[in-house]
C-alpha cells in the first residue's frame, strides 16, 4: 500500500511472513498452539456433555470452530490487521463471502424446497 | 492562482502522487505467496461447496445407520491433535527456514511429517471401517457426501506430505536459496491452510453430524 500520510513507506508483507525476532516468532506459535488446543478440547467437551443446555450446542460448536479458525489464521499464516497486509485481507475478505453465500443460500434454499414440499406420502399418491 | 497552484500540489503530495521516485514492482516474495493465498481461498470455496452438500445431506440415510452411530469421537480427537501439532511444527520449520538452520529445518519437517502421515493413518483405518460396515445397504446421499469431503480433505494431506519430502529434499540438495525458501513459503501456508480446513471439517462433519 503506498503511504498516503507522507509517513516513511512501508513495504507489503507476504501472507505467512511475519516481523520480529525468533524469540517472539517462537512465542507467537506456541501461543496459537495453546488458543487451538484449549478451544478444540471444549469443543469436544461440549459435543459429549449433558453439563449444557442441549439446544445451544450446535451453535456453541460453531462459534467455537470459527474462534480457532481465527486464531489460525492470526498466529500461524499471519494474517493481521496492520497496513502492509492489506491486500492479504481484503482477498481473505472476499473468500469468506464466497463461502458464506455458497453454505448459508443452499441450506436456506433447501429448507424453504423442504418445506414446501407435501409429505413423501402424498408425493407418491400425486405419481400414480 | 498561485494559491490554487498552492494547494493542489499540497493535494498531489497527500496522495502520495508527487513522488518522484517510484518503488516499482513489490518483491518476488511477496506476489508468489500473494498468487497462493489467492489459490488456497478458492481452494477453501471449493471446500465450502462439499461442506454445503453434507450440510444440505446429512439427514438423508435412507433408513441406514446416522452420524451418531457410525462416528467414532476418540479416533477424530487423536487425528485432531496430530494435525494440529503438526502445523506448529511446520511453523518452527518456518523459523528455522529463517535463520538458515538446516539442522533444525530438517527436524521439524520431519516431525510435520510424521505426524501427517499418522493423521491419514488414522483416517485411512476410520475409512476402511465404515467401508465394511457400510458396504451393504442401500446408497445413501449422506455417506456420499460425507466420503466426498473427508476423501478430498485427505486426498489434500496427502499431497501435501509429498511436497513436504519434495521440500526436504531440496533444501538438503539446494540449500536456502531463494526460489527454494519461496516454494517452502507456499507449503507452509498450504499446511496451516489445510489445517483450517480440518476444523471446520471435525466441527461440522463429526461433532455438528453425531449432535443432529
Amino acid at each position: 500500500m503506498s503511504d498516503v500520510h507522507g509517513l516513511p513507506h512501508q513495504p507489503d508483507v507476504a501472507p505467512g511472513d511475519e516481523v520480529g525476532g525468533i524469540r517472539l516468532h517462537v512465542l507467537g506459535y506456541l501461543t496459537g498452539l495453546g488458543l487451538a488446543l484449549v478451544l478444540t478440547a471444549t469443543s469436544f467437551f461440549v459435543a459429549g456433555t449433558d453439563l449444557v443446555w442441549q439446544p445451544s450446542i450446535p451453535v456453541a460448536i460453531v462459534v467455537l470452530a470459527i474462534a480457532q479458525m481465527g486464531v489460525h489464521v492470526v498466529f500461524f499464516l499471519h494474517i493481521t490487521t496492520g497496513p502492509d497486509n492489506t491486500n492479504n485481507v481484503m482477498a481473505l475478505a472476499f473468500g469468506l463471502l464466497i463461502v458464506f453465500l455458497v453454505i448459508g443460500g443452499s441450506l436456506w434454499i433447501m429448507s424453504n424446497l423442504n418445506h414446501n414440499m407435501p409429505p413423501m406420502d402424498q408425493l407418491m399418491l400425486m405419481q400414480r | 492562482m498561485v494559491a490554487t497552484t498552492i494547494a493542489h500540489g499540497h493535494d498531489l503530495n497527500l496522495l502520495g502522487l508527487a513522488d518522484t521516485e517510484h518503488e516499482g514492482p513489490a518483491p518476488k516474495r511477496i506476489v508468489t505467496g500473494y498468487g497462493f493465498w489467492i489459490f488456497l481461498l478458492s481452494d477453501m470455496v471449493m471446500f465450502s461447496c462439499f461442506f454445503a452438500a453434507y450440510a444440505v445431506l446429512l439427514g438423508q440415510t435412507a433408513g441406514g445407520p446416522s452420524g451418531a452411530e457410525l462416528f467414532n469421537l476418540r479416533s477424530v480427537a487423536v487425528e485432531t491433535t496430530c494435525l494440529l501439532l503438526s502445523s506448529f511444527a511446520c511453523g518452527m520449520a518456518s523459523i528455522a527456514a529463517e535463520v538458515h538452520s538446516h539442522l533444525w529445518f530438517q527436524i521439524a519437517m520431519a516431525v510435520t511429517c510424521v505426524l501427517g502421515l499418522a493423521f491419514l493413518a488414522i483416517e485411512f483405518h476410520e475409512f476402511a471401517d465404515l467401508v465394511a460396515r457400510c458396504a451393504r445397504g442401500p446408497r445413501r446421499a449422506f455417506l456420499s457426501a460425507f466420503f466426498t469431503l473427508v476423501g478430498c480433505h485427505g486426498l489434500h494431506v496427502s499431497a501435501g506430505t509429498l511436497w513436504l519430502l519434495t521440500m526436504m529434499a531440496q533444501v538438503f540438495a539446494k540449500g536456502f536459496r531463494a526460489d527454494i525458501q519461496r516454494r517452502f513459503l507456499c507449503f507452509a501456508l498450504f499446511w496451516h491452510a489445510l489445517d483450517i480446513i480440518w476444523v471446520a471439517v471435525f466441527s461440522v462433519v463429526y461433532l455438528l453430524g453425531s449432535a443432529v
